[in-house]
């Protein structure tokens, strides 16, 4: 949670001490750090990590993904997981063709290589923009599908089209357990969130912002608006070409093409709504949400009685119901995302610690 | 928030807390009992075929603890877990428990679903769980030295396809007389569905029959183009690799271009009364490949009417169910699960096995005829030996079914698939995964 604060853009609120929010920003980081590499690792079970923490992580990944070319840039996409399909048969492939080459150049490659495909099929932000942008996007997500099963190739031709993951290593380390795939995301988590806030506080994160809010004063200023829109396609197509392999590799174990449907697309695109637009945390509290309500729910009953007293069938469809209503009221009564909530709540600890 | 909402929020408040804390007093003591995680999908667009299926689960698993005393007097503590047919509750539900659950051990898991047995050959490696997939698991993982954990029990689309075209030699007469005979795959476009590609090629090579590749894209709602290529090909027999609504669409648009419907043979997954039924009279005569026969005339299933279904304690909600194609097959897979934990218990004691050692009880079955007797399951059920070297079975074999418009008719007996044929090949695609994947084989001395 304390890192959450640290996404907040509330500079102003703040003591007025100078140096204070720039320190209490490093403490957040450090505790973050030692919390993810530390505290977690350390105590966590095997149920803990391969269920929920690893999947919560690397869904909040795809919803940062999601979230620059959305939240910061204006575009959207409805072909994510077609993204990260793709990364992860690049990496598979990368990893079968060229056994020498190390995993982090792997995972760069992949996503570069995502990042390429990403900017073919933001080619038509160029021309429209809205729904018929969404739906152009919806290409990528059937064009993959049908690659990946017609083409055996990139599945090494195995005989279910599927991928399995290959061993991971890293300087020796066998990195197969639940604690070295939770290592291996939070590491890679940790420097693609370093490098998502270099980029939305850089010039071309701003720029995006400019575009975003609007375009036609964009161009005006001077904004070259179209190469910035195929840098949006890409960025956000190298953060979940990478995100991909984690999903595939870290967590599934497997991947093939039906993996990344349109389901995952549109769970992503939950995530960012969720979590709240144009933030980086809020996509984790997102991710979380989507992960854990169903399992929560499915615990509730378990701890309960009520599956005894009641007919299986209709219990596990009245689960489906209250998620679907928990998402209608969270979108309802905030619109702007959980990590709006977080924000507020901050706040107003803030101010009473202030008064 | 108004007085409402708070009210509101009070109330669910207290409902969910109330929830938890009642729990762990109510929840059941599983010492000594075996568990059974049973994988559900109630829910998403497979649910139809999940409820007959998952009703014959444990409509015989409360057979055996209720009215056999359970095996060898250990109970079978059903519990249920929802994976909505998606990989990623799969794999919770697997999480949760592969550890067992409130002192009752687990000694076997079955994901019932191909894509989650694939997922978890690497973590059931890993944990040594054995993981179990009658008629759904993956045909390479027959060798259970590169496989150790996985058990793709009864039956694999390779054998499957043998056993289509040797039915179809029968029909003209002859192996011999399969020159020139047209054979046309519509398959659904998946790895399923591509799976049986490679040895209708052989196959076609050995005998000389035309071998005629169709894809159908998921779901398979359109099908004018495709049969309407059947037709021009003078295809003489379609086997139909299908998946949900595929199946019922291809029957009736063979029925539009004119193309025999008893000369059409569906996959085991084309093969259930809900293939069939949704194509209303253009069904009857259609054929069907059948490894969970349908039918309520077998001692076994007599036993649940008498025991489960009467006596008010069935599963199912809808009684039309019973006896179908989906039920039979829960049925079947319950019984492999209770003969694997006698075979367990012959060698470690009538109690309640840990994975390990439903493990070794997996890869040492041995459903003989004398056995399928005594079990009441004559003609449900062929033989089933499993070894270190098989992990599907020594002996697939299928029946034939054919549509009447109401219900399935067994026209063959059981139709065994040639051992030897396809062997060599799938030891190579383990060999290759093998080394993909830096795993050393085991030895037979190991055991």
């Amino acid at each position: 949670m304390a890192s959450i604060q640290d996404s907040a853009p509330d500079a102003a609120h703040v003591a007025p001490a100078v140096s204070t929010p720039a320190l209490m920003r490093l403490a957040l980081v450090a505790t973050g750090l030692v919390v993810a590499f530390g505290v977690v690792p350390a105590y966590a079970t095997d149920y803990w990590l391969s269920s929920i923490i690893i999947p919560t992580i690397v869904m909040g990944l795809a919803g940062i993904s999601l979230n620059l070319l959305q939240g910061y840039a204006g575009l959207v996409s409805l072909g994510s997981a077609a993204f990260m399909s793709v990364g992860v048969f690049s990496a598979y492939n990368l990893i079968l063709r060229a056994p020498d080459l190390p995993l982090p150049g792997v995972f760069v490659l992949a996503g570069l290589i995502a990042a390429a495909v990403g900017v073919v099929f933001g080619l038509p932000a160029l021309r429209i923009k809205g729904f018929y942008l969404a739906a152009s996007t919806l290409g990528a997500q059937f064009f993959f599908q049908w690659l990946f099963t017609n083409y055996p190739w990139f599945s090494n031709n195995s005989q279910s089209l599927t991928i399995s993951a290959p061993r991971l290593e890293f300087l020796g380390y066998d990195l197969q357990s639940p604690h070295g795939r939770y290592l291996l995301v939070v590491s890679v988590t940790a420097l693609l969130i370093g490098l998502a806030f270099l980029v939305v506080r850089s010039r071309l994160g701003r720029e995006w912002m400019a575009i975003r809010d609007m375009e036609t004063a964009a161009s005006v200023l001077g904004i070259r608006v179209a190469r910035r829109k195929l840098e949006a396609y890409a960025v956000s197509s190298f953060f979940l070409g990478i995100t991909g392999v984690l999903w595939g590799f870290a967590y599934l174990g497997t991947a093939d093409a039906h993996t990344y449907n349109l389901d995952k697309s549109f769970q992503i695109l939950f995530i960012v709504l969720i979590g709240g637009t144009a933030t980086i945390f809020g996509n984790f509290l997102g991710a979380a949400f989507i992960v854990l309500t169903p399992i929560v729910l499915d615990h509730l009953v378990l701890a309960s009685n009520v599956a005894y007293l009641s007919d299986q069938g209709a219990i596990t469809n009245l689960q489906r119901v209250i998620f679907g209503a928990i998402i209608i009221f969270i979108l309802i009564k905030e619109p702007d995302g959980l990590s709006a909530w977080i924000r507020r709540g901050v706040e107003a600890i803030r101010g009473r610690l202030a008064s | 928030m108004s007085l409402l909402s708070r009210t509101i929020a009070l109330a669910a408040g207290a409902v969910l807390s109330a929830a938890v804390f009642s729990g762990p007093a109510m929840a059941q003591d599983g010492a000594g009992q075996q568990l059974y995680p049973l994988f559900t999908y109630r829910t998403g667009p497979y649910a139809p075929s999940f409820i007959p299926f998952g009703a014959g689960n444990i409509d015989y698993l409360r057979y055996v603890n209720e009215v056999e005393g359970g095996v060898n007097g250990v109970k079978i503590l059903i519990q249920e877990c929802e994976t909505a047919y998606t990989i990623e509750r799969g794999i919770e539900c697997y999480e949760r428990y592969k550890n067992g659950f409130n002192g009752a051990l687990t000694a076997a898991i079955y994901p019932h679903s191909s894509g989650l047995d694939v997922a978890l050959t690497d973590k059931a490696r890993l944990d040594k769980v054995p993981i179990v997939s009658p008629g759904g698991g993956q045909n390479i993982a027959t060798d259970g030295r590169v496989f150790p954990y996985q058990f793709p029990l009864i039956f694999d689309y390779w054998s499957e396809a043998e056993i289509i075209v040797d039915y179809i030699a029968g029909q003209v007469g002859g192996h011999d007389k399969l020159k020139g005979v047209k054979i046309a795959t519509l398959y659904h476009d998946s790895g399923y569905g591509r799976d049986t590609i490679e040895p209708l090629a052989i196959l076609s090579k050995k005998y000389g029959f035309e071998d005629i590749q169709i894809p159908v894209p998921h779901p398979g709602e359109q099908q004018q183009a495709q049969w309407q290529q059947i037709r021009r090909a003078g295809a003489d027999w379609v086997f139909l690799r299908g998946w949900g609504v595929m199946t019922p669409v291809a029957i009736k648009t063979a029925a539009r271009v004119g193309f025999p419907v008893d000369r059409i043979i569906g996959d085991i997954w084309s093969g259930s009364e809900d293939d069939a039924r949704p194509a209303g009279a253009a069904a009857n005569g259609y054929l069907a490949v059948s490894v969970f026969p349908p039918g309520t005339d077998y001692g076994i299933i007599r036993k649940l009417k008498e025991h489960i279904v009467d006596a008010g304690k069935s599963d199912l909600k809808d009684n039309s169910k019973f006896g179908t194609v989906y039920y039979n097959y829960g049925v079947i897979e319950a019984i492999t699960f209770v003969e694997a934990l006698r075979t367990g218990q012959a060698r470690f004691g009538n109690r309640p096995l840990t994975a390990e050692e439903g493990q070794w009880a997996l890869e040492n079955l041995n459903i003989d005829d004398k056995r399928i007797a005594e079990l009441g399951a004559e003609g449900l059920i062929s033989p089933l030996k499993t070894s270190i070297d098989n992990h599907k079975g020594e002996q697939v074999a299928a029946k034939i079914i054919q549509w009447n418009g109401e219900s399935w008719n067994t026209l063959t007996d059981w139709l065994k698939a040639d051992p030897t044929l396809f062997a060599d090949a799938i030891k190579a695609k383990a060999a290759a995964y093998a080394a993909e994947k830096g795993i050393t084989p085991r030895v037979d001395a190991s055991n």
